[in-house]
């Protein structure tokens, strides 16, 4: 049957089992909406194109699946970078379509022309211009199966409108896509991984290091099941946060700059590392050569690229951590080791660090410890500042939801509020903190909450957010209430940049500079505004019941709570320094 | 350490920037890149000269293994390699130094391609270093202009043993 560009891309669209979209329409993009009526697929309609890539990605963050947006030529195209190289930096996999002026008039400097190829070379997996409604298909289809497969990432497609409305005779491809350059190896190399159950079974004071690919290959059970029977501790990066049960006693917490206190003395005293899809960010590692410095490393990633990278390398491993870890398992059960690998005195000393930072007055690893709130009046601040602390609402938030954990996602924006959420919150399922780790995106956890809403409609979905980041997409707000979502946003409204104006304090003798946000909005009335209920939240002792009412409330709402406006998130390393010279107060 | 890299490309609109962005964003050194056709139409190569550390390099060539579009990457610096690089210079050639520039010519294999009333213009292939020289030994008569192909090379038939790849 003869169709047209627009409906053979909605039709490849659809095959590739898409059911949501997010998009903003312009002139060079109209004859794909004039398709859609006649497709299964859920339009939905941003308020800003960077809006529709964080939805898109909070989408894949939650189900697992590719999110996919479409948005015009020009400025709906530039308007997407920021979540493109969001997505990028955290391997999240998407494929953006945009607008195009025709094939004719490109390089004429065209009305909304811009080079989105140029633009978005460097933050993509990989990017395709369509030359001509023949390449449509394929194009299409590739880049799907290059946005999923091996190390996922972003895709861009640019569309010239002529391809759109050209027409051929189409009948879907049911070949597989094969592509001769593109072909990542999934499979362990045995001798690699013979070596690494030799070392683990000789370990001591063995260390495993989750990073986001556990999650990404959905790694976290057989991850599981080797820390458990072998008794080897887990400590995991910001974006392995939910691969492993984060109330178990075998976890540590988050390692790295904000890292909790047994997590970070476990990686500097281990003497096997097992690195298991992460790729050593610098804010991971701190001082590379004062990193796990009695450690031999083995290192598991699907990218080359990732390994040997920043840090030296002991065993490295190049497959998809699940198949690895699996493979891994039975060797080790070939072994026939009898119990535990890490030995007593290892198993101590992760408790003495744990009293140790339990003893501290930041005590900032109860969340790691899965232990309650150390009910002591000195560790209470509330009672003399009358200020709510913000590790507060986030052990409140647990204590609500946390027994709902498997239907309970957090998105967060970036900032302090985000260290804590990472801190304070043990998650202990996978696809439950959606947070831009690798770029940093403040703004990202608002839109990225209301595409996790429509991939989970079941799941209670929670932006936690500082007030300066949530202004960066409010206006999202309204695609919130245009599709009934209901999405809860908590603000920890300190009216500062609170991280930056951390690093004035510590670094620039607390000269203050543009990082004020005494003027705001008042979100209470801001969520009225758009039909949503809104809360504040000043005095400590109904933190919990208003935090309680709008949870469990089936509407959107905004919880502003004003908290300690000088908190500072501890631990600390210090550029340069080594994970054990953290600065605890 | 100096690297000459073989790279087999997709014959396709914007390879070349994929590559050189590569580069340029990540910080890596190009000394020299040329590209060329391939008798397959839909492949082009490129030699890269680079240098770097040896992780340096690792990253390199890994990085542009990841690249789509990019075939087959292959890092010269373990093997014997024939190099070579084609080099166009106009000298100056007043009345009593053309005698001597030719006998230089000859000594270093060049082809004089052009002669104008003052200058010519000399073909000259080799490897870096010869051209180097070269280019060192003309200075004196004045050296008005040079275009250079950048480095390309292939592996030899016989490599001695313990170079042998894997
Ligand atoms: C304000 C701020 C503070 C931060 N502080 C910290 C901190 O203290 N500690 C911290 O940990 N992070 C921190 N981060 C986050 C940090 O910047 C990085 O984003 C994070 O550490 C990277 O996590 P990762 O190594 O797990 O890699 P990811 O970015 O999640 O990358 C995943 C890795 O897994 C690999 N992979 C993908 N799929 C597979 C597969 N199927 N099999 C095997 N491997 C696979 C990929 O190739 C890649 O190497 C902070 C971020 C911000 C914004
Ligand atoms: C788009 C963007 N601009 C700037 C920054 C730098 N930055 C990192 S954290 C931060 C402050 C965040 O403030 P807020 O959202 O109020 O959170 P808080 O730290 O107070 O919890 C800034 C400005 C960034 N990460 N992203």
């Amino acid at each position: 049957m003869a169709k047209n560009g627009a409906q053979i891309l909605l039709e490849c669209i659809e095959r590739e089992g898409v059911d949501v979209m997010f998009g903003y329409p312009g002139g060079v993009t109209l004859d794909i909406y004039d398709a859609m009526p006649a497709f299964n697929i859920r339009h939905v309609l941003v308020r800003h194109e960077q809006g529709a890539v964080h939805a898109a990605d909070g989408y894949a963050r939650a189900s697992g699946k590719t999110g996919v947006c479409l948005v015009t030529s020009g400025p709906g195209a530039t308007n997407t970078v920021t979540g493109i190289a969001t997505a990028y930096a955290d391997s999240i996999p998407l494929v953006v379509f945009t607008g195009q002026v025709p094939v004719n008039l490109i390089g004429n400097d065209a009305f909304q022309e811009v080079d989105i190829l140029g633009i978005t070379r460097p933050c993509t997996k990989h990017n395709y211009m369509v030359q001509s409604v023949k390449e449509l298909p394929q194009i299409v289809r590739r880049a799907f199966y290059i946005a999923r497969s091996g190390r996922p990432g972003p895709v861009l497609v640019e569309l010239p409108r002529n391809v759109l409305n050209e027409s051929m005779e189409f009948s879907y491809p049911d070949e597989p896509v094969r592509l001769r350059t593109y072909n990542p190896n999934l499979k362990p190399n045995i001798n690699q991984l013979r070596r690494a159950a030799k070392a683990v079974s000789e370990a001591r004071s063995p260390l495993f290091l989750a990073g986001g690919g556990v999650i990404m290959a959905d790694a976290g059970a057989v991850l599981t099941r080797l820390a458990n029977r072998y008794q080897i501790p887990v400590t995991s990066t910001l974006m392995g946060l939910g691969a492993f049960d984060g109330t178990s006693p075998l976890h540590l917490g988050m390692l790295g700059m904000h890292g909790l206190y047994p997590a970070n003395m476990a990686v500097s005293k281990c003497d096997l590392l097992i690195a298991v899809g992460a790729r050593f960010d610098d804010r991971v590692t701190g001082r590379v050569a004062a990193f796990a410095p009695n450690a031999g490393i083995i290192h598991i990633d699907i990218d080359p690229t990732s390994i040997r990278k920043s840090v030296a390398v002991s065993i490295p491993v190049v497959a998809d951590c699940r198949l690895a870890l699996e493979e891994l398992e039975n060797l080790l059960e070939k072994q026939e080791v009898p119990g535990a690998i890490s030995s007593r005195e290892w198993l101590e000393q992760l408790e003495i660090w744990r009293r140790e930072c339990a003893a501290n007055p930041a005590h900032v690893c109860r969340a790691a410890a899965g232990q309650n709130p150390v009910e002591n009046p000195a560790v209470s601040p509330e009672l003399s500042t009358g200020f709510i602390r913000p590790q507060t609402v986030i052990e409140t938030l647990y204590r609500l939801v946390g027994a709902h954990e498997d239907k309970t996602i957090i998105t967060t924006e970036v900032g302090q509020h985000q260290m804590w959420v990472a801190q304070f919150y043990p998650f202990s399922r996978p696809r439950t903190l959606l947070t831009s780790g690798g770029l940093g995106t403040m703004g990202y956890g608002l839109p990225a909450a209301l595409g996790a809403q429509l991939a989970r409609p079941d799941s209670l979905v929670i932006d936690v957010a500082g007030d300066g980041s949530v202004q960066m997409n409010l206006q999202e707000l309204g695609t919130i209430a245009a599709n009934h979502l209901p999405v809860k946003v908590i603000i920890l409204n300190n009216r500062y940049l609170g991280m930056v104006r951390q690093l004035q304090q510590f670094f620039y003798n607390g000269n203050y500079q543009a990082v004020g946000m005494e003027v705001q909005p008042d979100f209470v009335k801001l969520a009225e505004a758009y039909g949503l209920d809104g809360y504040r939240v000043t005095d400590p002792s109904v933190l919990e019941s208003v935090l309680k009412e709008a949870l469990f409330s089936s509407k959107a709402a905004i919880v502003d709570i004003q908290v300690e406006p000088e908190e500072n998130v501890y631990p600390m390393v210090p550029a340069g320094s080594g994970l054990d010279e953290m600065l605890l107060a | 350490m100096r690297h000459v890299l073989s790279v087999l490309v997709e014959n396709e609109p914007g390879v070349l920037s994929r590559v050189s962005g590569l580069f340029s964003g990540r910080g890596f050194n190009i000394e020299s890149l040329n590209v060329a056709p391939t008798p397959d139409p839909e492949t082009s190569h490129m030699t890269i000269t680079t240098f770097g550390d040896d992780q340096i390099l690792e990253q390199i060539v890994k990085q542009l293994r990841k690249l789509i579009t990019v075939v087959k990457v292959i890092d010269f610096s373990a093997q014997a390699t024939v190099e070579r690089e084609m080099m166009l210079v106009r000298v100056g050639a007043e009345e009593g130094a053309r005698e001597e520039i030719l006998r230089l010519a000859d000594i270093f294999r060049c082809k004089v391609v052009d002669v104008g009333h003052s200058d010519l213009i000399l073909e000259v292939s080799g490897d870096q270093e010869k051209l180097s020289a070269f280019l060192a030994l003309l200075q004196k008569y004045g050296v008005r202009e040079v275009a250079r192909t950048g480095t390309v090379a292939m592996r030899r038939s016989l490599q001695p043993e313990h170079k042998e790849p894997a």
